[in-house]
């Protein structure tokens, strides 16, 4: 058999399994992969700012269509740049390869030049990793790495190549499919578990579901059997952050995002019902508020494909350990089967409807400047009216949080967000990536004035690829999420959250060459976001937005669902010690 | 404010694991990043072609975290089995210790006297000292070494506790 370099096979490898896009940043130890790259029919290598700019972009590449981000990088500093994305990849289970160079492994603990313990660094913050020594292993470890990445529950997994395993040669042949005998992620529930959920819904006079991204990662058709089930029993429907379009905001099920910013009417249902079925989602501090005091009425059935997830935080009375759409199927199997009639919620959809009333997305506007929550309420209007497929991103902090309550998703994979690590900086880059997997899809990153400033480099990477993507900055000259923390727990003293020296945005984009637009006051907002989706190739704007603004409602930590602050003038200035240790 | 902690229970956990790089640093890394506790950890190969190692932890902490940490272990990749030998049944735990023991007169007498009678073997002797070898569970050894130190006690390596289920059937 012809033997091929280690660098060929990685190459031939990624080929075989279908990746298109590779997000990377060469340097000295990978240049032999660099090198089998040149040129190449079909694979695209997307030329990054910064390595942590390419975990994101993969990540958004990811999610938006639902294949494996893969990202390339460097040994010693490349490796550690990745870091911050391979952790986000971990938290929010996105399925992501990333291929790191390594000193040729005579080298490996000398200290020599961009050395960094890859496979020590990565190996809790990833699925799993590798240190491939020979280039004879380097083909079913690829195999490998890119089924672990996207079965049972996804996760990023590290494969770390020596520079020598690069060049030495190897007989290849397309490897059959070899995975670690224990690897074995349960994605068929129980039909024990399964007769006993269908049961508990069909007797429950209360029931919620509690959606996550589960939902998402299982697929679209686990969204659809979301909808059928919901269509069965009639139950209100929420989501945590990470599954929202996985259920369409437009139905009348729908009550919005749970949890710490969550509305009224979710967070009460939550409290009230008397059965919660967790789909897909973990029961994440966010969701839950104060544990002894979270839906304490309820019975709990918790689907999950990871059964670390269950009883990890809240008991649960029924654990489902399966695939979202394998359990959803054959929970809507037996239900039709049985014959099972869905019970006359009206009384509790009374109760929902005297939360609803609350109205607690609602906002007060003065006319004379742009609140941020009527900023994304126009921009979701505006895209509605494109009548195209928008696949919104965001940063983290006030912005993501108004972009959950105010923009509408009817689908999956059309809402990117750093849920679990919490990541600023993910949005621009995840949007980046997003456009490169949906050439013809509108890709819009919301984004705050300081989180924009954390991966900003990336503006050079769509332009070079030319990538329309555009970027929404509510530019309140704040760090608002943690000026809102410190109003609310430290008596406002604003310890370093204000954004001074902010370049000018619209100067910063022409620079790149894109196109800048600024919104200064209500009068231009609309015709600004209706300028900025005509206007064909990338546009960054810089929407000035009410200074003060602060999310609501919110669950201050520490707090119970029931105990919701609705508008500031029920921030109390200062918290007990035990409510400000949490996060 | 003061930290709270919760009341812990002693499990002893055995595992099998594909035996290659990086494993054990898998593992007791696991219990760092979660802020487990790891009493004792033991690590060998079992099998023929060492392909399989057994690995036992003694561990501690209230039921929910060992329920987790258990779920936690069993996720990773080369895990194959994790088994709570505390819950699931009688089992059999052993661990060995060498003991230093130096005196003369009759605390060399005495310190004989004890050995024998925990089956203690002699395994190194010069007219000042003994070097005591010891299997048994935990409390045994603990028992033997607290001794031991009444009467002039040097040093002790210990290695930990690997189990095994009773009866017939492999686990």
């Amino acid at each position: 058999m012809a033997e091929k370099s280690g660098a060929d096979i990685l190459v031939e490898c990624l080929v075989d399994l279908g990746v298109e896009v590779v997000f990377g940043y060469p340097g000295g130890a990978v240049l032999p992969i660099y090198d089998a790259l040149y040129n190449h029919p079909t694979i695209r290598h997307v030329l990054v700012r910064h390595e942590q700019g390419a975990t994101h972009m993969a990540e958004g590449y990811a999610r938006s269509t639902g294949k494996p981000g893969v990202v390339l990088v460097t040994s010693g500093p490349g490796a550690t740049n990745a870091v911050t994305g391979i952790t986000d990849a971990l938290l929010d289970s996105i399925p992501m390869v990333v291929i790191t160079g390594q000193v040729p492994t005579q080298l490996i603990g000398t200290d020599a030049f961009q050395e960094a313990d890859t496979v020590g660094i990565t190996r809790h913050c990833s699925k799993h990793n590798y240190l491939v020594k020979t280039p004879g292993r380097l083909a079913e470890v690829v195999h490998e790495a890119f089924h672990i990445a996207t079965t049972g529950r996804p996760g990023p997994v590290v494969v770390d190549i020596p520079k020598n395993v690069q060049i030495a040669t190897a007989p290849y042949a397309r490897p059959e499919l070899k995975v670690h005998a224990s690897y074995r992620p349960q994605t068929k529930a129980d039909a024990a578990a399964i007769d006993a959920a269908v049961e508990m819904l069909a007797a429950a006079e209360r029931p919620i579901l509690y959606t996550g991204g589960g939902v998402i990662n299982s697929g679209a058709q686990a969204s659809a059997l979301l909808r059928e089930l919901a269509a069965l029993t009639g139950a209100p429907v929420t989501s945590t952050l990470m599954g929202l379009g996985a259920f369409p905001a437009s139905s009348d099920q729908w009550l919005g995002m749970l949890g710490m910013h969550g509305t009224y009417e979710a967070n009460w249902a939550m409290n009230q019902a008397d059965l919660i079925l967790c789909v897909g989602a973990r029961f994440d501090d966010r969701v839950t508020g104060r544990l002894d005091a979270f839906a304490p009425n309820s019975r709990k059935i918790h689907i999950d494909i990871d059964r670390s997830s269950i009883n990890k935080t809240v008991d649960v009375d029924l654990p489902v350990v399966a695939d979202v759409a394998s359990a959803l199927d054959d929970m809507i199997a037996l239900w039709k089967q049985r014959g099972h009639q869905r019970q006359d919620l009206s009384g509790w959809w009374a109760r929902i409807a005297d939360w609803r009333a609350k109205r607690s997305l609602s906002y007060p506007e003065t006319g004379e400047e742009i609140m941020p929550q009527r900023a994304i309420a126009d921009l979701y209007q505006a895209c509605v009216a494109t009548g195209k497929d928008v696949i919104i991103t965001t940063e983290v902090g006030q912005h993501q949080m108004w972009a959950a309550q105010h923009f509408g998703f009817e689908a999956p994979n059309k809402w990117l967000t750093s849920g679990g690590l919490g990541t600023m900086g993910y949005g621009f880059p995840a949007a980046i990536g997003a456009q490169m997997g949906n050439p013809d899809s509108i890709t819009i990153c919301i984004a705050g004035d300081a989180s924009i400033q954390m991966n900003i480099q990336e503006l050079g990477t769509a332009t070079q690829y030319r990538l329309p993507v555009k970027i929404f900055i509510l530019n309140n000259e704040y760090m608002g999420m943690v000026r809102q923390w410190q109003e609310l727990t430290y008596e406002s003293r604003y310890s370093n959250s204000y954004s001074d020296s902010l370049p000018d945005f619209v100067k910063l984009g022409e620079a790149y060459g894109w196109t800048g637009i600024r919104i200064e006051g209500p009068q231009d907002l609309e015709s600004g976001i209706r300028q900025m989706l005509d206007t064909p190739g990338p546009v960054i704007v810089d929407c000035r937005v009410a200074k003060l603004s602060n999310c609501f409602p919110m669950i201050p930590s520490g707090a119970a669902h029931t105990d919701m602050l609705l508008d500031p003038n029920q921030i109390a200035g200062i918290m007990s010690d035990e409510a400000k240790a949490l996060v | 404010m003061h930290i709270q902690e919760e009341l812990s229970q002693r499990h002893v956990l055995s595992l099998t694991v594909s035996n290659e790089a990086g494993i054990l640093a898998r593992i007791a890394g696991l219990f760092t990043a979660r802020g487990y506790n790891i009493d004792s950890l033991t690590v060998a190969d079992i099998t023929d072609d060492h392909a399989i190692s057994r690995i036992t932890i003694v561990t501690s902490g209230p039921p929910k975290v060992i329920d987790q940490i258990i779920a936690q272990l069993d996720r990773l990749v080369p895990v194959h089995k994790v088994t709570d030998l505390t819950e699931a049944g009688p089992f059999v735990e052993r661990e060995l210790a060498l003991v230093k023991v130096a005196g003369v007169g009759e605390d060399r007498i005495e310190a004989l006297r004890l050995a024998d009678v925990f089956r203690a073997k002699v395994v190194d002797t010069t007219i000042g000292s003994f070097i005591f070898e010891l299997t048994g569970t935990t409390e045994k050894v603990d028992n033997f070494v607290a001794l031991m130190r009444q009467i002039g006690l040097v040093e002790v390596g210990r290695t930990g506790v690997v189990g095994l289920m009773r009866g017939k059937e492999a686990n």
